[in-house]
């Protein structure tokens, strides 16, 4: 039983309710970080790890901080804090341990504390009523890697979109950010096909 | 440059969204409605010049390197102001815009402008900056919204149009608002072009 919502969790948040593509989350980084497919890749992975993390860390913060002391009304500027010190410590680790994936990841990582998807999943963490639940914290983490595997998708496929662009024959004026809605827009189109899926 | 430019200056040549191409979250998902447009643009603007203002009084005690953790900090609890004004006043507002409200932390606009301008320069073109680039993000959030709403749920400020008739409803789910967004950047750059040239 326990494995069928785990599953239909990571589904709904990879596909069905795609953070990018159907709840406008992360929007600055998908547009902005989609010129290249290799960056893109590069970027998608940075944003799982941190989101998996982020999800993980406001979780407890809120369930054994916030909530016994009744100071629930300081979740946001205790989760940004969080988030930014997060990425900072990642930042540093990985740099420590692994220098080539810090080369790889390394410029995406500060861009990611202004992503608001990664400080939106940890507040739908809360919203959806985790905190409280039984397996909370195993929710948590799924919709958490959920989050940051459907944002690749997203990102990926306007990579490969967008490179493909940069050969077509656009009007001027439409060439660059205007022609990338357009394209996220019918992304979104073809996600709407998800939305009927039942699990 | 005279205080009514630090003002204009938000509207069109450095439009936070059109031209700057910042705080696109925000602008895409709340431009259901045009209500719940100008009550983000309001909620938006108060916390920008919160900040601008606080951010212009302490830039001189502020330790470099760690400027970026403080001014998030400051923005952060001028959120948090309005969360709760917002949950206690406007019940409805809080719940149409939800996770958007939180959300504005991160909307990169204002710490774009508490790092860009409001750090180094004094605390009426702070405010007037603020308040200019609020203009500005409202008014882009303003049209997107009334072709939205218009196009997509056949209503205007919550009133029916033209009754009976079966609203496009894709204009009001999120491909609607990508194509609107890159339809007015389209315009905006076809605008610029004419009066280059």
């Amino acid at each position: 039983m326990e494995i069928k919502v785990l599953f239909t969790i990571l589904l709904s948040t990879i596909l069905i309710n795609n953070y990018v593509l159907s709840q406008m989350l992360g929007l600055c980084p998908f547009l902005g970080v989609s010129k290249k497919l290799d960056s893109a890749l590069g970027m998608g992975l940075a944003v799982i790890f941190v989101m998996t993390m982020a999800s993980f860390f406001t979780f407890l913060i809120y369930k054994y901080i916030l909530l016994p002391h009744q100071i629930t009304y300081l979740r946001t500027i205790a989760f940004i804090l969080v988030i930014a010190s997060l990425v900072q410590l990642v930042e540093m680790t990985i740099e420590k341990v692994s220098p080539p994936l810090y080369h790889a990841l390394g410029i995406f990582l500060p861009l990611i504390t202004t992503n608001c998807a990664v400080l939106g999943v940890a507040v739908l963490n809360i919203e959806t009523g985790f905190a409280t639940a039984e397996m909370g914290i195993i929710k948590t983490i799924v919709q958490g890697v959920g989050a940051g595997i459907g944002f690749t998708i997203a990102l990926l496929l306007m990579a490969g979109i967008r490179e493909r662009l940069e050969l077509a024959d656009i009007p001027d004026n439409l060439k660059g950010l205007p022609i990338s809605f357009v394209v996220a827009g019918l992304l979104a189109i073809a996600f709407l096909g998800f939305s009927g899926m039942k699990i | 440059m005279s205080h009514v430019k630090q003002i204009t200056k938000g509207l069109w040549e450095r439009n936070p969204i059109l031209v700057l191409g910042i705080g696109l979250c925000p602008t895409l998902a709340v431009t259901t409605s045009v209500i719940n447009a100008l009550w983000m643009t309001l909620a938006t603007t108060f916390v920008l010049i919160c900040s601008n203002i606080l951010v212009s009084c302490i830039k001189n005690i502020v330790p470099s390197h760690i400027r970026i953790p403080i001014f998030i900090t400051i923005i952060a609890s001028f959120v948090i102001i309005v969360e709760l004004t917002l949950k206690a006043f406007q019940p409805d507002v809080y719940k149409s815009l939800g996770i958007f409200i939180p959300l504005i932390v991160v909307n990169c606009m204002i710490l774009g402008r508490a790092e860009e301008f409001a750090s180094r320069n004094a605390i009426i073109p702070s405010i007037l900056d603020g308040l200019g680039m609020g203009l500005g993000f409202g008014l882009t959030l303003f049209i997107l919204a009334l072709f939205r709403e218009t196009l997509g749920a056949n209503k205007l400020f919550g009133y029916t149009l033209i009754p009976g008739m079966k609203p496009a409803s894709i204009m009001i789910i999120a491909p609607g608002a990508f194509f609107t967004l890159g339809l007015m950047l389209w315009a905006m750059n076809a605008i610029k072009a004419r009066r280059k040239g």
